[in-house]
């Protein structure tokens, strides 16, 4: 049970809703549990649930989820939100101390910006920047190279700082004259 | 040493801990050396933080859990019923 809060939140940004979310995180913790003899001791327990997690999701959603996702993103410009920090800065300086200034931006919209990226992108971030797999776990988790594991963490992290950014602008944190 | 276009290049795998140790030396003595780049690598770094700490803050329903003990416990294969009993 220790990795099940764990499993909860990836199953959650990967579901995008907390029924489907409930019902992944128990098929993937059945199988591990069915499955465990199949765990060679000594490895990462922790890599293998969320693997066990995410071929679960693959398997139950990606057909009826499949959309075109190359096309989805757009071009997003290298060091998209740190190139545009300076417009922020009025509305960091209203931050307290102990804040950073990425506490500018909720947890929603974080977490909506992430369950936002198309499939092929939302699962390397989820598990590279949430979770903190290396890339060859992630590469073997969804059975992709490690080049593409690379090239879709760059362009979903660039989609998400896009997002993070357009809902400053919403909540008029941007500084016009920056 | 690294310039700054291949700092900047390099920045996502030199955040996410894959370099080898040569690259990342590479990169770190750039880094040390040049203001700009320290401050976009500190950014980034920042950032991935706080993507984490926001993104996996969510409670388990404790609903999850009883099903979770449940199941481990009496109803191998989840199906709702417990194994050996039953079901009509």
């Amino acid at each position: 049970m220790e990795y099940a809060p764990q499993l909860y939140s990836a199953a959650l940004r990967m579901t995008r809703n907390r029924a489907d979310a409930e019902d992944l995180v128990q098929e993937a913790m059945l199988r591990g549990f069915r499955s465990y003899e199949t765990f060679t001791e000594g490895t990462n327990l922790r890599a293998w649930l969320f693997r066990i997690l995410t071929n679960a999701y693959i398997n139950r959603y990606r057909a009826k989820q499949r959309r075109p996702d190359e096309t989805d993103l757009g071009e997003v410009e290298d060091l998209f939100l740190y190139r545009r920090v300076g417009g922020l800065e009025a509305a960091a300086a209203s931050l307290s101390a102990e804040d950073q200034f990425l506490d500018l931006f909720t947890d929603d919209e974080v977490k909506t910006a992430l369950e936002d990226l198309p499939e092929n992108f939302r699962l390397p971030v989820i598990l590279a920047d949430v979770e903190g797999f290396a890339y060859k776990e992630i590469a073997d988790m969804l059975d992709i190279p490690v080049g593409t594991v690379m090239s879709r963490l760059h362009r979903g992290r660039k989609a998400m700082q896009r997002a993070l950014y357009a809902y400053a602008e919403e909540r008029g944190l941007v500084d016009q004259a920056g | 040493m690294a310039d700054c276009n291949e700092t900047l290049k390099e920045l996502e795998p030199y955040l996410d801990g894959e370099l080898s140790i040569e690259a990342r030396e590479h990169i770190h003595g750039h880094l040390d050396g040049c203001a700009d780049c320290q401050q976009a690598y500190e950014f980034h770094f920042e950032l991935k933080q706080a993507i984490r700490r926001k993104a996996s803050n969510d409670e388990l329903p404790s609903s999850l859990l009883q099903r979770l003990e449940f199941c481990l416990r009496e109803d191998f294969d989840g199906d709702g019923t417990v194994a050996g009993e039953p079901t009509g």
